[in-house]
């Protein structure tokens, strides 16, 4: 339910698809199926077929049951009983059928729903490995996991919903209505004229409950956000014993969700006690006119009987069933499609543009980086870097300080070919960026930010991703390197302990470490290191730096960091503001200019 | 569950009344066969007229039409019930979640906190609401039904009661073994989700480490074993329809061979078959409801369960009645007199009510001059570690001094403050204010005493004045003003068009963290407290705000005992007393001088922040 309320939807396409071609799209997403659809179509048809004829063979034993006269033991009813022996003979014969293709279609379905819904998952995952960076950073995670997960479910419950119900119950209906009309037709058109009322009351209630479901979901919602928010810090809440207004406000919601869901449940409970009246109606109706007509036995223009009254009467019940279900099945559909249509907007992102089929693999990377002229920005509205210039000698070490949003982390995104520059150029050992291959690149810097990650999987795993195949003597190695063998032996485990989801288990501190032991293992010519040590302790820190400086030696590295401490000893220090390089130099020279950077370093000192 | 059942106290009559008109509907349902019988064997058969039969059929329909009235009330009243179920439920929760100490929402963490709150509820009041529409009905006509075919006839009712009971064993035993599969593919797609979220969350570091394939690889491995599981459990469950519709078929077989022996042997009618015939139609469909209501009413069981786990939670205790007579604390009386130590007997069983405004401190009965705070050698163990999170932590502070509180991440400087409101309690040593245990100090007056600015900090959905009235209720411009000076985030709130009146998004999300920091500590500010604690609040301020920020906390007019906790050594090194943590022991206890001589853990964190400049 709450799956179906509309998300607003921030992933615009330009081709955003339409209702139409998503159903064109889907028909086509099921083409690898075509042998099944065909097989379970016709298997539905002979179920229909089957449990549809059955009431006929059922209306006829119960005419034989009447043409039985009470006379015990007489043997005068033998004939009549070997015919309902016959009558029941093809109506287990029947049953049998109708059983086994009714499982049947149901396997078939799940297969052909199950299979397109692993399809689709795979493509829209094995995209988002294609997507640019630019796409993940601007679209929330739970939007597009959101997407992927709930829209494909609901697509896939529309998609079986649609082959069991929608498909069985129009046939159904049909081969009900021919049967009755066979049966009587006068009595099939007191059904066909009465039954409608149904549905329209059913479509009344569902259309005036509507509103009343939004408003209850709306204030749900509220709430939800207000329990989010105060459940989320209820230490901040009792430190500032804000408990009572809490709880004031919380039943102010409280008291408008209760009156609102109280509306919307009762009138939507309406629906089954409402239809099911007109049914009774209509069962009325059937059996008034049938027994009038037996009664009097006035001359009918077909023949009729008591058991084909029965029959007529639970064709009537059957009759008007599948209308209900398909109002919903339709409904479901419609979601379906949008889901699916949510889905394809994912999938039909435009991708990174490939590597040129001519790139070049980097190896044995020097570690010369220039910058040429680059300009870049994230909106064309707010500029960030404009014609940067920079020439970075292999094993210098490089320096980045300026206040947050400066384009300290922009710079990482455009080495690492994250995002790519709108003018000029990056070059590595004089070869443009652009020509190489990323995967090659990126394999040739160590990169560990600030906002660790952490995979969901083992601590050894962590770390060997830094170096594929690596030994666990090099994988001990480096996380002594990056003083993280002790925390992980105390973990319960030691290196086959399992990371939770967002490293859940770990302090801040310690992720950092496992992400240093990654670098400390792949050994890059490159280092990129992005406030890389901000959650560790200054003591630990220090010995970090110690492993850092002998990293260090002959690469090539770019740092950012707050600690002013950690960057007097870099070869050149960039004094970045508002996407400029504002000042550049060594610790001392740029003390001695008493500029930006010596404001920022002195004022640690202040009082 | 049955702790629960108390919330629908309020809605017994609603809760008797849902069912019974559920059950008085069924019974007009049960009644149609036999009317139907009657116009067969009498208006048909014994040719008893148009009269006979169109009375037969308006009664039918009028059995509808109270059907109808009745199915309506149940509706209503199962509905009302249901919602003001869980409005009190709702209520009771969030009131027992704000009840809880620090330690007992570590323990249960947001997450399940919010769960609890939101859709386990929402799941119960739809179980109930189903319970009440439906336990009643569904085996009422079920057994309604078999009951009647046993009025009609004995053999007839021998084939309902197997009939029943075969489907009941095919229905239930399907349904058993298809859940727990379920539930196993859910497990699978919860992987799916988790994969999902780590690779847009994780991309910057898979792209850096080229890890794209082998994420695609995996992915499809576990898109695929969900697939399969998947597929079983619909093999199984596929069974359901065609199971029941065989079962149901063979039985009405079974009933119209019976019926006719008995026809023959002039036990019933032809009317009566039909009868029958048409009641062994009515239980498929109360069957399956009944199957799915025993679905709903399982998860909801297990809804309420974890929500009584909560409730089941004792409350924080705030009183501040001492567990055990401690009889040497003197007693600070609720009426403070200024600049008079107030001394006084134990008053045992009695909450101290602490609005301690003392100009001087209290001097002790052996003439020892009490200071404000003392942590007397305090440990503190989180649940079960091997190590103590603070370990026998001694020191004290007078009146308006301030306390710089440094050490690397896991010392133990958050939990050092945290003893003082006494959000977490100490498990060995004392804590004491004027000589006083926190422990026999009434909450609410202790917490009143205290400004804090948490680590983490969060503002509130509302608007900037509103965030700041957290600190002190109905805080007036002025006051507000003052706060936001000294918190050097004046300038935070006139950059905003709204001023005061600038609404804040949920969580401050339209601050950036510097503004934040800020105007938490401004927010503790506005009450002007007696002891502000400032947990790491200025790591996102630049060096140059810091110490304006600290010049100001030195300047204010009401002197309060300030609480600095810091990583960084200049934060804390004008602080009259600075305490080093290392691994929850207090390794140095003196000013930055003094420590600088004689801690080595404070000058390897100092050196390592100013490596030219020394001391």
């Amino acid at each position: 339910m709450s799956k179906a309320t509309p998300r607003t939807s921030n992933i615009q396409n330009p081709q955003t698809p339409n209702r139409r071609s998503t159903f064109l799209r889907v028909l086509k997403q099921l083409k690898r199926y075509k042998f099944m659809l065909v097989l379970t179509i016709l298997f539905a048809l002979v179920s229909v077929a089957c449990t549809l004829a059955v009431p006929i063979f059922f209306g006829r034993a119960v005419d034989l049951v009447g043409e039985i006269i009470a006379a015990p033991a007489s043997g005068i009813n033998q004939s009549t009983f070997s015919a309902i022996f016959t009558e029941f003979a093809v109506t287990g014969g029947l049953i049998a059928l109708a059983c086994l293709s009714q499982w049947l279609t149901g396997v078939l379905n799940n297969r052909i729903a199950y299979n397109t819904v692993r399809d689709i998952r795979d493509e829209a995952f094995s995209h988002l490995q294609k997507l640019p960076l630019k796409f993940i950073d601007s679209h929330p995670v739970g939007d597009i996991v959101g997407r992927m997960i709930a829209d494909v479910d609901q697509f896939c419950d529309g998609l079986l919903m649609g082959f069991t119900q929608l498909f069985t119950g129009v046939l159904t209906i049909l081969g009900t209505l021919v049967i009755m009309l066979v049966i009587n037709w006068i009595i099939a058109l007191v059904v066909v004229v009465v039954t409608p009322l149904s549905l329209f009351v059913a479509k009344f209630i569902a259309s005036r409950t509507y509103s009343l479901f939004k408003r209850a979901s709306q204030i749900r919602g509220e709430q939800t956000a207000f329990i989010d928010e105060m459940v989320g810090n209820l230490k901040v809440v009792k430190a500032f014993s804000h408990e009572d207004e809490n709880l004031e406000k919380f039943d102010g919601v409280n008291e408008r969700l209760e009156k609102a869901s109280l509306k919307s449940i009762f009138y939507s409970s309406l629906v089954n006690p409402s239809t099911r009246f007109i049914n009774s109606i209509v069962y009325a109706l059937v059996i008034l006119t049938g027994a009038l007509m037996l009664a009097f036995a006035t001359p009918l223009p077909m023949v009729f009987t008591v058991g084909k009254l029965t029959g007529l009467l639970s064709y009537a019940n059957q009759y008007t069933k599948p209308f209900n279900e398909i109002s919903g099945v339709v409904a479901e559909l419609q979601n379906a499609l949008a889901c699916a249509g949510r889905i394809y907007e994912v999938i039909d992102e435009p991708c990174e543009a490939p590597d040129p089929s001519n790139a070049q693999e980097l190896e044995e990377v020097k570690g010369d980086v220039q910058f040429d002229g680059v300009s870049f920005s994230y909106s064309p509205e707010k500029k960030l870097i404009e014609d940067l210039n920079l020439q970075v000698n292999a094993g210098q070490r490089i320096a980045i300080v300026g206040p947050t949003g400066c384009g300290k982390t922009t710079l990482i995104n455009l080495l690492m070919r994250f995002y790519d520059p709108q003018k000029g150029e990056i070059r590595v050992d004089g070869v443009p960026a652009l020509d190489v291959t990323r995967k090659s690149l990126r394999s040739n810097y160590g990169m560990v930010l600030q906002e660790t990650w952490l995979k969901n999987c083992t601590v050894r795993e962590n770390i060997a991703m830094g170096k594929a195949g690596a030994t666990e003597e090099e994988i001990v190695a480096a996380a002594k390197a990056a003083h993280a063998h002790n925390f992980i032996k105390q973990l319960k485990g030691g290196y086959n302990a399992v990371i939770a989801e967002d490293g859940g288990n770990l302090s801040q501190g310690q992720k950092q470490l496992l992400c240093i032991a990654r670098i400390m293992l792949a050994l890059p010519p490159m280092l990129i290191l992005d406030e890389a040590t901000s959650s560790i302790d200054t003591r630990t820190e220090r010995r970090i730096q110690d492993a850092f400086a002998t990293l260090m030696l002959g690469r090539t590295s770019f740092i950012v960091a707050h600690r002013l401490s950690t960057i007097q000893e870099a070869d050149l220090i960039l004094v970045m503001k508002d996407g400029a390089i504002i000042e550049r130099g060594k610790h001392e020279e740029l003390l001695a200019k008493g500029g930006f950077y010596a404001e920022l370093y002195n004022s640690q000192f202040a009082v | 569950m049955r702790k629960l059942l108390k919330y629908l106290v309020h809605y017994k009559l609603q809760s008797v009344l849902a069912p019974l008109f559920k059950l008085l509907e069924a019974c007009f349902e049960l009644f149609v066969p036999i009317i139907v019988a009657a116009i067969i064997d009498k208006g048909i058969g014994e040719g008893a007229g148009a009269g006979y039969i169109i009375n037969a059929c308006l009664i039918l329909v009028a059995l509808g039409a109270v059907g109808l009235a009745a199915a309506v009330a149940a509706q209503y009243f199962a509905a009302r019930a249901a919602v003001g179920f869980s409005k009190e439920l709702r209520h009771d929760l969030f009131k027992k979640m704000q009840g809880l100490s620090y330690s007992q929402i570590d323990a249960l963490g947001t997450p399940r906190m919010i769960t609890r709150m939101t859709s386990d509820v929402n799941q119960l009041q739809t179980g109930v609401n189903l319970v009440l529409r439906l336990f009643m009905r569904s085996p009422f006509i079920v057994f309604g039904a078999m009951i009647m075919a046993y009025v009609l006839d004995t053999a007839a009712g021998n084939v309902f009661a197997i009939s029943i009971a075969v489907l009941c064993v095919a229905v239930f035993a399907i349904m058993l073994v298809s859940i727990p599969l379920y539930r196993k593919s859910q497990t699978r797609l919860d992987g799916i989700t988790a994969a999902s979220r780590e690779t847009l969350t994780g991309a910057r570091v898979l792209r850096a480490f080229c890890k794209e394939d082998d994420e695609v690889t995996s992915f499809r491995k576990k898109n695929a074993s969900l697939t399969r599981s998947q597929l079983f459990v619909g093999r199984i469950s596929a069974l359901m329809n065609p199971l029941t519709y065989a079962i149901i078929n063979v039985s009405i077989i079974a009933l119209l061979y019976t019926g006719a022996i008995r026809v023959e042997q002039g036990a019933i009618t032809q009317g009566t078959v039909v009868a029958l015939y048409n009641y062994m139609s009515q239980i498929l469909v109360e069957l399956i409801k009944l199957a799915n209501l025993i679905i709903t009413v399982t998860k909801s069981f297990a809804c309420a369960g974890r929500i009584a786990e909560i409730l089941e939670l004792p409350s924080e205790d705030l009183s501040g009645v001492p567990q055990t007579s401690s009889q040497n604390s003197s007693v600070i009386s609720g009426e403070p007199v200024l600049g008079e130590p107030v001394l006084g007997e134990p008053v045992l069983g009695e909450p101290v009510l602490c609005e301690p405004v003392f100009g001087e401190p209290s001097v002790g009965a052996g003439g020892r001059t009490t200071p404000f705070i003392e942590f007397d050698s305090v440990s503190v163990n989180y649940g079960d570690a091997e190590m103590n999170a603070l370990d026998d932590i001694t020191f004290s502070v007078e009146r308006g001094e301030t306390v710089g509180i440094i050490g690397g991440t896991g010392a133990g400087k958050t939990t050092l403050i945290n003893l003082i409101p006494r959000f977490y309690g100490a498990c060995s040593g004392k804590v004491l204010i004027n000589g006083v245990n926190v422990e026999e100090i009434d909450g609410q007056a202790l917490r009143d005493m205290c400004g804090i600015a948490p680590q983490k900090a969060v503002l509130f959905g509302g608007t900037v004045r509103e965030n700041m009235q957290w600190g002190k209720a109905g805080a007036t411009d002025e006051e507000i003003l003052k706060a936001l000076d000294t918190a050097q985030a004046r300038e935070v709130v006139e950059g905003k068009s709204g001023g005061l009146d600038e609404p804040v998004e949920q969580g401050g999300k339209n601050f950036s963290g510097g503004q934040r920091q800020r105007l938490t500590v401004a927010r503790a500010l506005v009450k002007r407290p007696q002891i502000l604690i400032l947990d790491d609040s200025s790591s996102a301020l630049d060096y140059a705000t810091d110490a304006r920020l600290r010049k100001a906390l030195k300047n204010l007019d009401y002197d309060p005992t300030v609480f600095i906790v810091s990583q960084r050594t200049s934060s804390i090194r004008h602080a009259d007393k600075i305490i080093v943590l290392d691994g929850g022991r207090a390794v140095g206890i003196g000013t930055h001088d003094e420590l600088l001589k004689t801690c080595e853990v404070y000058r390897e964190i100092h050196y390592s922040q100013y490596k030219k400049e020394g001391a």
